[in-house]
Formats: C-alpha cells, structure tokens, sequence
C-alpha cells in the first residue's frame, strides 16, 4: 500500500552558505495561528500563561523560547510554535494549522544583518532590533516574518509556494555582501 | 514616503496598500437613497491639505490604517486603526 | 602637466591605462581627467549638438564635456565622467559622439550650419511635410546628435539595493559636513556621512588653506581617523546622495566597483542605497559657474577651481602658460597656488574695477575677456577693456563667474531657493525638506571658517531635535575671507558664447527664446534645451535665468529658477531596478506538484504569482490542442486529476461567521448546513461582481472560503475591511489556508473509485452526496474532502497537508493514470467549464452584474450585503442589458475569438451598431465545435437568434448562434454521479 512522503518547504535548495552567513531550513514543529475573538485577547494569554507558560505576544515581540515560542503575527494573530496549543485556547480563539503553510529558515552569521539591509524595509540591526523582536514586513517583494532569535540569528518565514524566491532572494544579497568582504 | 502603522510603527510606504479616501467607512443604511449611496460609493473631494485615507498594511500586520495627511506639504498628521475610528 | 610637490596622488604607483586606444600613464589617485590633463590631452569629447571639440570644464561631477565610454561589450557604460572616472590598471575609456575619430570628427559641419541650428530649430524646420518626422527627419537627428551609447547586450554587472537608517544622515564631506559629522557623532547620534567623491574632504583637498594650524587635508584625515573610530558613524564614500523624499527619506547611489575591474563573485556594481533618517545635514558645497564670452568652450578654458583642483589635489597643471579671468577673490587666490607651484601666469582678468592688484602678476582691472582663438585648443584670448582689445598667448584659461550653492535637494520636495544679492546666487529656504539643515557653502557661507561654524551649529540643532546633548565644540581656526562678487553673467559681443556646453545652448538662444515670447523660465528652458542634457544645467542654468531676466526686463528673483528634480546626477535604471532582473521580477509560486508536472514537461502558464501546468502532454502528442482533446475527453470519459491549490482558501470562524457571511456574499451562509458546501457570489459595493467560490461549513461556527486564484489577495484585503471597517461589531477572523492545504480536483466518472483507493475509509452518495463537505482519512493523514465540481464530472477536492501534497499527486496521478485517466491542465480545465458555461474572470471583469451572469435571483432579498444596494439602482437590471449567453458558430467560418463583437446578422459590423463581445472559447471535443462565452444585449432571450461575431483586429467573421450557456449536460445530471 502506497504511503504520504512528507516533504518540507525548502525540500532540495537549502542549506547554504556564502561567506559567514549561512541559510538553512528550519524545523519549527507544529505551527498554529492563534487569532482571539472579540475581547479574549486576555483570557487567550492567560490561557496559553497557564498551560504553555508563555503569554499572548505584544505588538512585535516573541514569548516562550526555542523549541516553543509564540510569535506576534499581524493586528489580530499570533504563531504558537513548537507545541500543539491546548484545547482550552479554542475557546477564547480562532485556532488554525498552519504548520504547512511557511517556509521557515534560519539566517545565521555575522553579516546577517547586512544581507537582511539588502532586502528588508525596517531597520534590523541589533541596536533597533533586538533578541526577541519581530516584524511582520518585506523581504524583497514578499511579505514576511523577521524574528531576532540570537546575536546574528534571524527566524525568516514567508508563504511555502515561495521558498524558491526567498533562497533567490537571499542568496543573492548573500553573495552581495560576502564579496565587499 | 513613510507611513504610522498603529501598532508597528513608522514604516516605509511599500508595505502599504492604498484604498482611498476614508469615506468608505461611513457606509449609508441600505434604505439611505440615492444620493446617499451615490456620494458613499463615487464622490469624494480632492483637497489640497489635509486628507482623511485608508491604507491597508498589507506587507505587515494586516491592519487597515485611517491616515491623515496634507497633500499639499505630504506631512503625515495622524494615524487611527480602522477597527477604532468611530463613524 | 604634471607638476613636482603637489597633489595627494601616490606617486610610488603607476596606473596604466588607454584612452581611444592609446596607452598613457597615470598614478594612483588619479581621475581620468587628472590623468589626461597630466598627459597633455585636453580635447576630451565633442559636443551633442554642433559636435564642437570641448576639453574638461570642471572637476567634479557636474562635468558637462569630457563624457566618455568606459569598458566593452556587456561591461559598456556610457556617459561616465571623466572627472569622477578614477583610473585603475587596464581602464579602456573611449570618446563619444564622433566619426570617424575625436580630432577629426566629420558631423563637425553642424557646426558650420550653426547660423540654422539655433533655438527652435527643430520645431520650426521639421514640421513638414508630417509624415518626414517619423521616417526622415528624427532618425537623422538621433544619429547626428547624442552622447555614448548602450551595448544592446545585458549586463554583465550587478546592482544591488539597500536601506539604511540613522539618526542624522550628513549629505557631503567638506569642512561644513565634516565638522556635522563629528559633532553629532561625538553626542552619540547614529550618524552615515556621504559623499560624491572616493576621497572624504571636499575642497579642502583641492585649495591649499590650513585649518587648525595644519593643511587642510591633514586636518580632513584626522577627523576621519576619528568618525572611522566611532561605532555610530557610518562613512559612505563615493555615494551620491540623489533625492530628498518625503519623511526623511534619501535615495544614494554608491559606486561600488567603478574604480576597479577586480569583479568578485556576486559584487554589485553599484548599490541603491534608501536612506532613512530622523535629521539630516547638507552640506553640499557650491558649484563655481563659468562667464559667458565669445567661444568660451575651447579645449583649455576652465572653471578656475577645477585649475585649482587639478594643481592641489591632483598634482597637475591645465597649463604652461595660464591665464585667470573672474569677478571673485578666488582669481587671486588661483593665481597665486599656481605663482607658488612655479606655473606661469600670462595675466589676471579680474572685471572688477577696484580689483586689488599685485606684485607678483599683472591684474587687468575693469577688463573683460572677448573672445578666444585656437585650432585643437586654447592658443589665445581676447581682453577687452576701456581702451580697447588686445590679444594675450595662453594655453589655459581659468575662469569664474562666481559660486551657486548646491541648493538641488533642498528643492526636491517642491521648494524654491532664494535669490541672496550679496552673492549674486540662490540659496536654500530653510525648511525646504523637513527635518534637513543646510550648511556651509551650499548654504552660501563661502570661507572655510564659515563652513567649520554652520557645520558645528546645523549639527547642534539636529542633536536638539534628536534629544542628544552635543559636547561643547569650538571651531577649528580657518581662512575666513569675505567674498566679494559683481555680477559678470556674459560678456557682450558677436559669436556664439556658450552657456549650457552640453546642450550647445547659447547667450543668443536664451535671448531669442526671450524675443519669441518664452519668456516663463520653464518655457525658456525647454524651447533652448538649456539644462535639460545629463548635467541638468549645473552650471549653467542660473546664467541662462540671469539672461533671460536681463532680455525681459525683470530681476532674477522674479524670473525664478526651473525645478530641481531627483536624481542629483546620473543613474543607471540598472541601479534603480536593482534585483528585480530574471526571477527578482517578482516572487515565484509553486504548488507542490510543480516539479511533478514539469518533469512530465508540461508548459506552465501563470496565474497571478503561481505558476500552473497549461497541459501535460504525452508521447506522440505534438500540439497543445492535441493533448488538451485528450485530457478533455480523459475527464468526461475516465477521470482527471488537476492541482486546485492555488485558489484562494480562506479559514473563517466565530460566533457570527456565518452572520459575516451572509454580508459579504449575495447569498445566505448562516443557513448552510454542517458539512456541506455552497457556492456563492461576492459583489463590490458599487453593485458589480467581484469574486465566486464554494464556502463550506466545517462547523457551526467554522467556514472554509473558496476564492478564484487571481482573486485572492483582494478578497483577502475586502474581508478584512469589511469586518475592521464596516462590522467591528461581528466576532469572526479569517486565516488564509491556501498555503496550507495541497488540493486535487479528481473529476469524471471513475472519480470515486480513485478516490476510495486513497481514502481510509471509502465513501458512497449517501454518506458524500454532491456538496458534501468534511474531515478524511486519507492514506492514514487527516485530509479534508468537497464534493465540488467545476467541469460539470463528477467530481471532488481532495486536500491534505502541504507537506504530503507531491506524494499525494503522484499516487493519484499514477492511479488514475491505471484507470485510463490521467492529469490535465489548465487548457483543458478552461474547456472543461466553458462546456458547462462556468465564469471565470474573463466573464466578471469588473463591468458585469449579477443579472448580468444570470445570478440576479442570487442576491438575496431578505438582507443587505456589500453591493446590494447599488446592483439594484436604475439601469443594472435594465432590459438591454449585455448577459451572459453561449454562441456556436455555424456558418461558413467555424473559429470563435476572444475579444471580438457582436452585431446583429445584417448590421454593418461598426461600433454604433455593437451589440455585445466574446469572453472565453474554445475547442469542445467533447461537442465537435468551437464554443464561445460572451455577452450580448438581452442575450438569453434570443436563443435561436443568428448573430455575427467580428473581430476586426484579426479580420474574422463568423455566424454564431445564440444559445444557452450550458452547453454540455444541462439537467446536471452527471454531477451528481
């Protein structure tokens, strides 16, 4: 009997490295946008507070940490990551699966920063941008999810269909700011 | 050109997506008549100075973005979420 | 000549380079200007219109003559200034605009046609007869005038983009912008000076003042010692700032690799930089403007700062034999660096009547210089005074009319400079750009010492702003010299005297564009083309305007200036359109049987973003039609299978989903039972169609939404306005699945029995009827199935997790394939569903109605939703009206076309008598014809009716009948299995 081959999003194009950054898949886990209904935006953080020990994501920031964090998303959205949300959050909030629908990687190196000034619209040295920060913007022409996740470690998410672009995209820059040494 | 995004911040205009002007939140009862209905969808005015607009930050939170600005000097005045702009 | 002891060039290192194909030596420092000038050349370029030999003007970027090409083939770039080339080993610059050769150039005869050539001249001259300009006159005008030329080929080089962001961005690196700098880097302000030019320093490199007891260049790289220290500072050399845009935004272009052919793997050629800053300082400097006198363009005639430049920074003289004419201090000055650099100097012209005078070089007070003669180049020059004129040997000239600020960036958002007498030039109004500062000489404060105090205080007032407390600082002690100018804007007399050297635009053009009545500066500049060539007049646009005041009898505050308009010099649309070459154009989307189908070789064709397989040919097939038969009757026969991921699918839950719904859509939805899907339709607010799909209800208070692949992102962005702006009130939020979910359409007879070979559990018509809809377990992962059709099969949506979609594709491709089956395409897809009159957004363009589709009983009567209103006002549900109909061809002429009209079997096939248009056709195998979609008046009540279709572009004609659109199965029957 036949059988369903998972494959991820960058299946065959990643890693790669081009001077002292590196760009690799990342695997996330289970992925769930939480978007709480009208009012619940509280009990939704108590909730994920009670049983995932991390809170309802402020504007442009994460909570938890590696291996299960949640991620601001947009005006009304949050990605739980890393760890099935608990059945109790469905009731203060809209919960999707989304662990198919990104292409995460990883942006790693000094550098990092550099290649992201090729691409991105905000300001994301570490002065401005710190541990913990997160944007939702562009990278090039796709919007984006921009994490600080370390020194000179970026979380990158854009749609899945586009990981070709993204690995286009910022090889390219890469391979713009390895050769000005 | 940049724009205030209530929650994310001052961010460069290519994030955005413009609708137009702010009027389309004041949307008339469905029994308002003609003219009502007829400024709602197709008139607007073009002022030279301060301009109510919606834009949606599309390449960023998702939110859509009451923005005054004066179209005479280009200075942004104000910015309001959609969702907390009484009408 | 190059001169001993002077210039910052490193004489340990020779450059060697060619020029025209002849070698020559320079060092290292040199620009290709410094380097020729060095070797004796001064004939550097031929002018655009009259083809005259011009040498070099200037020593910066507003170069107007000495254009060259650099580099071959791929790597040629024309239009590059020889004043901002620098050299390096193996440079291969050539000349432009002349043939055969730049001494003997033969379109030199325009200039001999000058007397017909003026102001005007092509709009006067070519005006008949009209169908010349096109063919006859324009060709032979390009090919005579014009600067270098593209390769034709792509790029070899690179460009990239970048943004920056900083607190104060400090806009040139002279003593004003240096001092900026230093100040608001020292407070702790993030702070990106840039400047033009490879080396950081300004004039201060190209006189010989002292600052702070030491030379001024010494002083320049001690504090870039400093800034280099400083991890706030950023220092951008040989990047020009070229446009000043709303809330602090400035476009730069930095010249990554121009001085080098050394070309790393993936090195940009250039970076387009968008510069974000709180405050910012320009510190410009000036550009010293040349008079106006009789052949005033000969090769030798200099600006006298560019013969000041050339002998301090870069170790050369323009001459043996120099002499100096002005209004200004600085002849003074430029005669004595060259008296102490052992250049002789035959005399100084200073029109000034109370001119100081000197000792060391005879001074002509109140004199004027007339004229010039010489073959190649300057051989001599005419002085003019009182007593009459008299004829001085010189092989170079420097001259001055004076400095204009370098107000541009001040001006880009729409300001105008104003007009200072005491300078006889135009300066910034403050405030011109919100949140930028002007100082030093751009700011028309001209000694060194004023520079040093307006950098100090422009940055001081940006800490302010910015919350920064600035250290106390002290002006390092500098020549603070007044300047003192008389105006000196042309030397009358006969001749041509030139004003804009790269457009040949003279004294007597501006004058008679005056005497014709242009007498606006905007008309005046572009009836004479002055300025308008790719130094945008830098120095000579306030001349002209001073000229033309003079000619109208008006000031030059009153006459105004023309509009600065970004970029401040040159760019390359490469530089511009950095990164969007090739697969940068925009992002690519590929479902996750991409690589299946194109294994198979199957053409995609594009669909918004995503790329889709138009058909997926087989062995022995040579033509699209042939496999598009195929897989048509494949589906109605066998089984199909297609990937529908690409529709847009949007997740929808809460409490008033389906009250959501029922606003957004014509139709009901909180009425949809459990566990099945309905199609619906979505209406802009303005009456019109906007998007179709299926919603199906996943649960009481969860609703999955179809959208059309090219509607996606609107719908997206409609739903959200609708709930942030219009329904606050409705507890619902959307979540886009798309990227979520691969989805298989499996359509056709033997649909269920494929299906029930991956399903886990099979199903029957009882337990998943037509529109059923629900969670499945399919090949042990939990998938989602829909009974939906759209080419009228039947037919289901089978969808799983992204992750398992191309395994998922290839088991059904492969057993459907064993069915007698197979994949299909797009072509076959749009086959499929104009037989059963299915629209697409080839039928709800934006212009049709409801009605106009035949879905006006889809709008529902007991609620208001988005569009309601207005697709019920007069006129929309009109008789009259075009509707949807099919039409069959049944003449003589069997081809149907997209795009053509309809008219009325006897009617003369014109506009007035147009009676509707074709939307979608195509083949039906199924049918054995050509089968169109379209629109036509009252179309659904003329079935039977013969009408014509025309297509005048392509020049067909075609009898159709009119029928209903449903062409295949119109009971519906195969649907339901």
């Amino acid at each position: 009997m036949d059988r369903l081959i998972a494959k991820t999003p960058s299946d065959g194009l990643l890693p790669l490295t081009v001077g002292s950054v590196t760009l690799s898949e990342e695997d996330a886990g289970v992925i769930h946008s939480i978007s709480p209904f009208k009012d619940q935006r509280k009990a939704v953080s108590d909730a994920m507070k009670a049983t995932h020990e991390m809170t309802y994501p402020a504007a442009n920031r994460m909570t938890g940490k590696a291996g299960a964090r949640a991620i601001w998303f947009g005006y009304s959205q949050a990605m739980l990551m890393g760890v099935e949300p608990d059945v109790s959050l469905s009731k203060h909030a809209a919960i999707v699966d989304q662990s198919d629908a990104w292409t995460v990687v990883r942006l790693q190196g000094d550098g990092a920063e550099d290649v992201l000034a090729r691409l991105v619209p905000v300001d994301m040295r570490s002065t401005h941008f710190k541990r913990g920060h997160t944007a939702r913007t562009l990278l090039f022409h796709m919007t984006a999810s921009i994490s600080r996740v370390g020194d000179n470690a970026f979380l990158i998410m854009v749609f899945r269909s586009m990981a070709e672009t993204l690995v286009h995209d910022l090889k390219r820059a890469m391979e713009g700011v390895a050769a000005r040494g | 050109m940049r724009i205030t995004c209530p929650h994310c911040g001052e961010r460069d205009r290519r994030e955005f997506y413009y609708r137009g002007a702010a009027v389309d939140l004041d949307r008339p009862a469905p029994d308002a008549g003609e003219a009502a209905w007829d400024d709602f969808v197709y008139l607007r005015d073009n002022p030279a100075g301060p301009t109510r607009e919606l834009w949606l930050h599309e390449g960023g939170c998702g939110a859509w973005v009451v923005v005054t600005r004066d179209t005479s000097s280009h200075e942004m005045l104000g910015s309001q979420l959609a969702s907390e702009v009484s009408t | 000549m190059r001169v001993a002891g002077k210039g910052l060039i490193d004489r340990t290192e020779t450059v060697p380079f060619v020029f025209d194909g002849v070698g020559y030596e320079g060092f290292r420092g040199d620009t290709l200007a410094s380097a020729l000038l060095a070797n004796g050349i001064r004939l550097m370029g031929r002018s655009f219109k009259y083809h005259r030999p011009r040498g070099v003007l200037t020593a910066g970027s507003e170069e107007p003559n000495a254009l060259v090409t650099v580099g071959t083939g791929a790597r040629q770039d024309p239009n590059v200034r020889a004043t901002m080339q620098e050299i390096y080993p193996g440079l291969d610059a050539r000349s432009q605009n002349r043939w055969p050769s730049l001494s003997f150039d033969l379109m030199g005869v325009n200039d001999l046609a000058a007397p017909f050539l003026g102001a005007g001249f092509y709009y006067k001259t070519f005006m008949w007869p009209k169908s010349f300009w096109e063919k006859v006159y324009e060709p032979v005008i390009r090919r005579a005038a014009g600067l270098g030329a593209l390769s034709g080929e792509d790029n070899a080089d690179k460009c990239e983009s970048a943004y920056a962001f900083c607190d104060l961005l400090v806009i040139g690196a002279g003593p004003a912008g240096l001092m900026a700098a230093l100040v608001a880097a020292r407070a702790g302000a993030d702070v990106i000076l840039a400047d033009e030019n490879a080396r950081m320093g300004g004039r201060l490199l190209a006189e010989t003042y002292e600052v702070d007891g030491k030379p001024g260049h010494a002083w320049v790289d001690e504090v870039l010692t400093e800034l280099r220290s400083m991890e706030n500072v950023r220092l951008m050399a040989r990047t020009t700032v070229a446009g000043a845009y709303d809330q602090g935004t400035y476009a730069a272009l930095e010249r990554v690799l121009h001085h080098t052919d050394h070309r790393p793997h993936g090195a940009p050629l250039e970076t387009y930089w968008r510069i974000v800053a709180k405050r910012s300082v320009l510190a410009a400097g000036a550009l010293e403007r040349p008079v106006a006198f009789r052949d005033n363009d000969r090769p030798g005639i200099m600006i006298a700062g560019a013969v000041r430049a050339y002998l301090n920074r870069w170790g050369v003289s323009p001459g043996r034999n120099v002499t100096i004419f002005g209004n200004t201090n600085d002849i003074h000055r430029t005669a004595r660096d060259l008296l102490d650099a052992g250049v002789h100097v035959a005399a100084v012209i200073d029109s000034r009547h109370d001119a100081p005078l000197s000792d060391d070089y005879e001074v002509i007070r109140g004199a004027q210089v007339s004229g010039s003669a010489g073959r190649k180049g300057l051989e001599s020059i005419t002085v003019r005074r009182a007593s009459g004129e008299q004829s001085i040997q010189t092989d170079c000239l420097a001259m001055t009319g004076g400095w204009n600020p370098s107000v541009h960036l001040t001006c880009h958002m729409n300001a105008r400079p104003a007009w200072q007498r005491d300078i006889e030039a135009f300066v910034p109004t403050p405030g011109a750009v919100p949140g930028m500062a002007a100082a030093g000489a751009c700011n028309g404060a001209f000694s060194t010492a004023a520079c040093l105090r307006e950098g100090i205080a422009a940055a001081e007032a940006c800490l302010t702003d910015l919350d920064l407390k600035a250290l106390k600082t002290t002006a390092p002690l500098a020549e603070d010299a007044p300047y003192q100018i008389s105006p000196l804007w042309a030397v009358p007399g006969k001749g041509r005297a030139w004003l804009d050297f790269q457009n040949d635009v003279t004294v007597k053009d501006v004058k008679q564009a005056a005497t014709e009545n242009f007498r606006s500066v905007e008309h005046m500049k572009r009836y004479t083309t002055q300025g308008m060539a790719t130094d945008q007049g830098k120095n000579s646009n306030v001349a002209a305007l001073a000229i033309l005041a003079d000619a109208t009898g008006r000031g030059i505050p009153e006459t105004g200036t023309t509009t600065f308009r970004p970029p401040y010099s040159p760019m390359a649309i490469a530089a511009l359109g950095a990164g969007a070459e090739g697969a940068g154009f925009k992002p690519e989307r590929f479902t996750t049987s991409h690589k299946a189908t194109a294994a198979r070789k199957a053409p995609v064709i594009e669909a918004g973003l995503w790329y889709r397989p138009s058909y997926i040919p087989r062995e022995g097939e040579t033509t699209w039609r042939q496999s598009c038969d195929r897989e048509v009757n494949m589906v109605r026969q066998v089984v199909g299978v297609v990937d529908v991921s690409t529709l847009g699918k949007i997740d929808i839950q809460g409490a008033d989903a389906g009250a959501f719904l029922d606003f957004v859509y014509t139709n009901m939805f909180s009425t949809l039972k459990v566990g099945r899907a309905r199609y619906g339709l979505m209406l802009r607010e303005d009456g019109f169609v906007m998007d179709d799909g299926t919603t199906a209800r996943l649960d009481e208070t969860h609703y999955l939404m179809t959208t059309t692949t090219a509607g996606a992102g609107d719908v997206m962005k409609h739903l959200e306005f609708v709930h942030q702006g219009l329904r606050q009130d409705l507890d619902v939020s959307f979540t886009s699945v798309t990227e979520q979910w691969a989805q298989f359409a499996v359509a056709g007879p033997k649909s269920r029995e494929l299906l029930n070979g991956v399903l886990d559990t099979p199903i029957d018509d009882e337990s998943w009827p037509f529109m059923a809809c629900g969670s499945v377990s399919v090949l042990g992962v939990q998938g989602r199935l829909f009974r939906i059709s759209f080419s009228g099969e039947h037919a289901y949506e089978i969808a799983v997790p992204a992750r398992y979609g191309a395994s998922l594709f290839d088991i059904l491709a492969e057993r459907a394939e064993a069915l007698g089956g197979g994949l299909y395409g797009m072509e076959a897809l749009n086959v499929l569903r104009i037989e059963k009159g299915f629209i697409t957004h080839a039928e709800i363009h934006g212009r049709t109605t409801a009605y106009d589709i035949g879905m006006g009983r889809m709008v529902s009567q007991k609620k208001d939703c988005i569009g309601k209103t207005m697709s019920q006002r007069p006129g929309l549900e009109e008789p009259g009206r075009e509707r949807l109909v099919g039409l069959k061809p049944i003449g003589e002429s069997r081809e149907l076309l997209a795009g053509a009209h309809l008219y009325k079997e006897e009617a003369e096939p014109v506009r007035v008598n147009n009676q509707g248009y074709l939307t979608s056709v195509c083949y039906s195998p199924t049918l054995g014809t050509m089968l169109g979609l379209g629109f036509l008046a009252d179309g659904p009540e003329r079935y039977g009716e013969v009408v014509k279709m025309v297509d005048h572009l392509r020049g067909v004609t075609t009898l159709c009948e009119v029928v209903n659109p449903v062409f295949f199965d119109p009971e519906g029957g195969r649907v339901r299995g």
